[in-house]
């Protein structure tokens, strides 16, 4: 887990690049699902509504929704997941990134999680 | 949700240790995986895997009238059986819905071991004794007394073989036997729910933890690895072997999930369930049991519709991505005139319908 990233309460990560937010689920997202073997990621072109369930993440066990962190386009998704969805458990926070959404209102993030907050639910958890 | 209490097994510190994911499941404390499904489920089908099943339920029926009276309490004909030898069995509601799918072995002339899903277990229970309480038998209820360790796998055999005096490389499938294991009183039994070989080690809960350290160290160098149920469920879904709850239901009969085989109708006497059992039989299943392979992508999960062209043709019961075949692999209920090998249907995923072929089961079928 690293500094920069902002969370959400439903496990995702964001990191701040410019005007982009890249986007992927937490370690204990990853861990929870256990092996993941599919996931299906929005068009890119998309136009998000922050909250949103925008994807979907299947492991051996479960199913789960990717929720938009933050409104905004898609520029860009994680092609290598089609073929390796495993990528998100092995390095959940770097090869296993999901989406690059271009921010449409960054007063959004204001409103996400810190690290000490999202640690904080985890813990409850 | 935890609510209340729940029980643990004898092993459950060593499963703590052991770095497993602990879930409810049947009222019970287990472990759902240690390293990961995957990983679990690929050394089951290439070494072998240990698995606590001491959450199961273990029924001995003795006395002079136990055969008879398994053979009313339960679909099967226990009294055909073998002594030491065992059969997959069924008892059901007297409406011929399924209460519990189980194996009955036969330890004596007199005695019988009945071994019940954990969920169904005091249902199984409280129904033998009052299905019974006419004939010359006593029941005892030894499932919390019971511990049930697993080796499944194709080294199982290898790895077992030099901590028991029970000659088990002749052990037939679905055969059992009494002696030891790692010097304590054991049951041994070549029966699984894997689709591998493997056995089934019945001790009480007091020898559990020593019987599984020394499975586990006999098997530590042939990559003998613990087994959660997260596996459990998918081995068991390859092997096309049906989980109560999922495929077996009070809805269901035994003739609908494709197992009517254990049924037997011309058996001596009545049992319970009987004649709603032969109306099934003559009427026919109003739905079958088939295994699906999606020709798309997703997974088809427990619960989702499945269509033939615009007609819901029947439901998911149970679905996973298979570790083995790479494929999306599920059991479902469909109208009969849809459940022939080769037809296309469609499942339901959240909103698309993703083709899907009727085959036949089992979807794996180890090298024999």
């Amino acid at each position: 887990m690293a500094q920069d990233l902002r969370y959400t309460k439903e496990h995702e990560w964001v990191r701040v690049e410019g005007d982009l937010a890249i986007v992927g689920i937490t370690d204990y997202a990853a861990e929870q699902l256990g092996d993941i073997v599919f996931v299906e990621l929005p068009e890119v072109g998309r136009s998000l509504a922050q909250s949103g369930s925008v994807g979907v993440i299947e492991s051996v066990k479960a199913v789960s929704d990717l929720f938009a962190p933050v409104s905004g386009e898609v520029v860009e998704t994680n092609s290598e997941l089609a073929s390796s969805p495993e990528l998100v458990n092995g390095d959940p926070f770097g090869k296993g990134w999901m989406l690059r959404i271009r921010i449409a209102d960054r007063s959004q993030l204001d409103g996400l999680l810190d690290q000490a907050a999202y640690e904080e639910l985890t813990r409850e958890a | 949700m935890v609510q209340g209490e729940l029980l643990a097994t004898p092993l459950a510190s060593r499963h703590v240790a052991l770095g497993a994911r602990m879930v409810e499941f049947a009222g019970w404390s287990m472990p759902v995986q240690y390293a990961g499904i995957l990983e679990e489920h690929r050394a089951v089908r290439t070494r072998a895997g240990l698995f606590d099943l001491s959450h199961m339920g273990e029924l001995f029926v003795e006395g002079t009238d136990a055969a008879r009276g398994l053979g009313y309490a339960l679909v099967g004909e226990p009294a055909t059986l073998k002594i030491g030898r065992a059969h997959y069995s069924m008892i059901c509601f007297p409406e011929g819905g399924i209460l519990d799918d189980l194996i009955v072995y036969r330890l004596a002339e007199d005695r019988f071991m009945v071994v019940a899903n954990a969920s169904n277990s005091a249902a199984v229970s409280d129904a033998l004794a009052e299905r019974l309480r006419a004939f010359s038998v006593v029941l005892d209820d030894r499932s919390l007394a019971t511990a049930l360790v697993a080796i499944q796998g194709p080294l199982s055999l290898a790895v077992l073989a030099p901590l028991t005096d029970v000659a088990i490389a002749d052990l037939r499938y679905y055969a059992i036997a009494e002696g030891h294991v790692a010097g304590v009183p054991a049951l041994v039994a070549r029966t699984g729910y894997t689709g591998e070989d493997g056995f089934e080690v019945f001790v009480d809960v007091a020898s559990a933890g020593g019987v599984w350290d020394a499975l586990m160290e006999a098997g530590r160098s042939v990559g003998v690895v613990p087994v959660g149920l997260g596996a459990r469920d998918t081995l068991r879904l390859e092997a096309g072997m049906p989980l109560y709850g999922n495929e077996l239901g009070a809805d269901t009969t035994p003739y609908e999930a494709g197992l009517g085989r254990v049924v037997k109708l011309g058996k001596e006497g009545d049992f319970v369930g009987k004649a709603a059992l032969e109306k099934a039989e003559a009427d026919g299943p109003h739905k079958k049991l088939v295994g699906l392979v999606l020709r798309g992508r997703g997974i088809a999960r427990h619960g989702y519709p499945v269509f033939a062209g615009d007609r819901r043709t029947g439901v998911v019961t149970s679905g996973t991505l298979s570790p083995t075949l790479g494929e999306p692999i599920a059991m479902a209920y469909v109208a009969p005139s849809d459940a022939g090998p080769g037809t296309i249907v469609e499942v339901g995923i959240r909103d698309q319908r993703v083709p899907a072929e009727v085959v036949v089961l089992p979807f794996y079928r180890r090298a024999t």
